[in-house]
């Protein structure tokens, strides 16, 4: 049987360091993924190197322009950031839907993101919230939008001997809400069919002037919209608007056949959701 | 495999034990220390039969490795008792018959502590919520959240 390691690097440097002398470590963060696959023998790594000794990976940043939530703060952390739940309530909701209380307690965005699941509940809230990804490496730091971080199911741009540091989302403009829904068969504790997020900014007569649309589960990673933005923008939200943007969430949807939905179901679904969304986030756009 | 020695604090008194790299914060607590309270059930984090308190969250303790406990503290259900005297949740489960085979019933009770810690007055639906990553076969659930909700009343009355 082959030899597993445990490590706890205190700083990022050392974190990378044992990475880099390590090939096949693989990073533990909350657990909740990564544990999984190790006791089914879908992953076997040299080492874990688990990354919550390390502080900029473990706390929450208020700036004030933006804040930069660590790639290891459990979910529990996060719903109850009083700044996070002012500025990004769709971002609550989503992290607020994985797993169960148990599972809350330990995962984290920098899980969510590094396991590359088109299903992950909350990335298209950080895609909506033009959050960036910062990254680690042997040559430093680099920054990369959230929606460009996974490339395919399972499969982000890390590097083998990079680190997810942290998730920086910029503040919100005034009149600017988000939100986040998606579709499961049950009430609770199950992956989405279909999910979306918007964030959409208001003028002062209700006009949006800014929007983004993210689609989840119905292509190989979630998804920026830009065309069901651009439909939003201009418009009050009105009935023919928010068409449009359901048209553009579904036309960029490609989904794949399962035992959660079909190709046309979803499609359909995540059209429905966007224009929800986008209701609600604006609804707190209003208020804020 | 090289073991490592782990020295952490559990239900308030310091404890060590030896562990390998990849062993779970769950059979340590059963196996090294010995308090066979917390149950294994899926072992893949679905059930909640594993439920410990670490580090002050609720987690599965099969979803955590024995090695991370270095320093931390965590709270099994041997310590939600005080002595002899059963915490009103334990007796409350016992009022209301809230467990048939028990298995779960040390999940349910880790769990429930955790959400009356940070929500002394839940509603039905806020109990179930909470209490949706503990599995139960036996009761059909109702039981549980009736006892909750009658230890939650008789704590906030117990405060005044």
């Amino acid at each position: 049987m082959q030899t597993t390691r445990y490590e706890a690097p205190g700083t990022i440097a050392d974190a990378l360091a044992v990475i880099a002398a390590n090939p096949g470590a693989m990073v533990l963060a909350g657990g909740t993924d990564l544990l999984v696959q190790y006791q089914a023998g879908m992953r076997t790594p040299s080492a874990f190197v688990d990354v919550k000794r390390i502080p900029e990976l473990m706390q929450i940043a208020s700036g004030a322009d933006s804040v930069t939530i660590g790639a290891a703060v459990p979910a529990v952390e996060i719903c109850a950031n009083p700044t996070i739940q002012a500025w990004w309530p769709g971002l609550v909701e989503g992290v607020h839907l994985i797993g169960s209380t148990q599972i809350q307690g330990r995962s984290s965005i920098g899980g969510n993101l590094c396991n590359a699941s088109p299903a992950a509940d909350s990335v298209c809230s950080l895609i909506a919230g033009q959050g960036v990804a910062v990254i680690a490496g042997p040559k430093g730091e680099r920054e990369v939008p959230v929606e460009q971080f996974a490339v395919a199911p399972g499969r982000s741009v890390l590097g083998r001997d990079e680190l997810l540091v942290a998730v920086r989302l910029p503040k919100p403009a005034p009149h600017t809400g988000d939100a986040y829904q998606r579709l499961i068969p049950r009430s609770e504790m199950d992956i989405a069919v279909a999910s979306a997020a918007v964030s959409v900014t208001l003028d002062a007569t209700g006009v949006c002037v800014a929007a983004r649309v993210a689609i989840g589960a119905v292509a190989p990673t979630a998804r920026l919209v830009p065309d069901a933005a651009a439909a939003l923008v201009g418009s009050r939200l009105e009935a023919s608007a928010l068409q449009q943007a359901a048209a553009a969430a579904s036309a960029a949807a490609q989904p794949i056949d399962d035992k959660r939905g079909t190709v046309a179901y979803r499609r359909q679904v995540v059209g429905v959701l966007t224009r929800r969304v986008a209701l609600v986030a604006a609804a707190r756009a209003k208020d804020r | 495999m090289s073991k490592l020695h782990i020295e952490t604090v559990v239900n308030g008194e310091p404890a060590e034990f030896l562990c390998s790299p990849d062993e779970t914060l769950l059979s340590a607590i059963r196996n090294d220390l010995g308090l066979t309270g917390t149950k294994e059930g899926c072992g893949t984090g679905d059930c909640g039969a594993c439920s410990v308190i670490f580090n002050g969250h609720l987690v599965a303790s099969c979803l955590v490795l024995a090695a991370e406990a270095q320093g931390r503290s965590l709270t099994t259900i041997e310590g939600v008792a005080s002595g002899t005297t059963l915490h009103p949740l334990q007796k409350a489960f016992l009022q209301e018959a809230a467990l048939q085979c028990g298995v779960c019933t040390p999940g349910f009770i880790v769990a429930a502590r955790a959400l009356l810690d940070v929500n002394p007055d839940p509603d039905e639906g806020q109990v179930r919520y909470w209490l949706a990553g503990n599995l139960c076969r036996c009761t059909g659930y109702d039981k549980i959240v009736r006892a909750v909700l009658g230890a939650a009343a008789e704590m906030r009355s117990a405060r005044v």
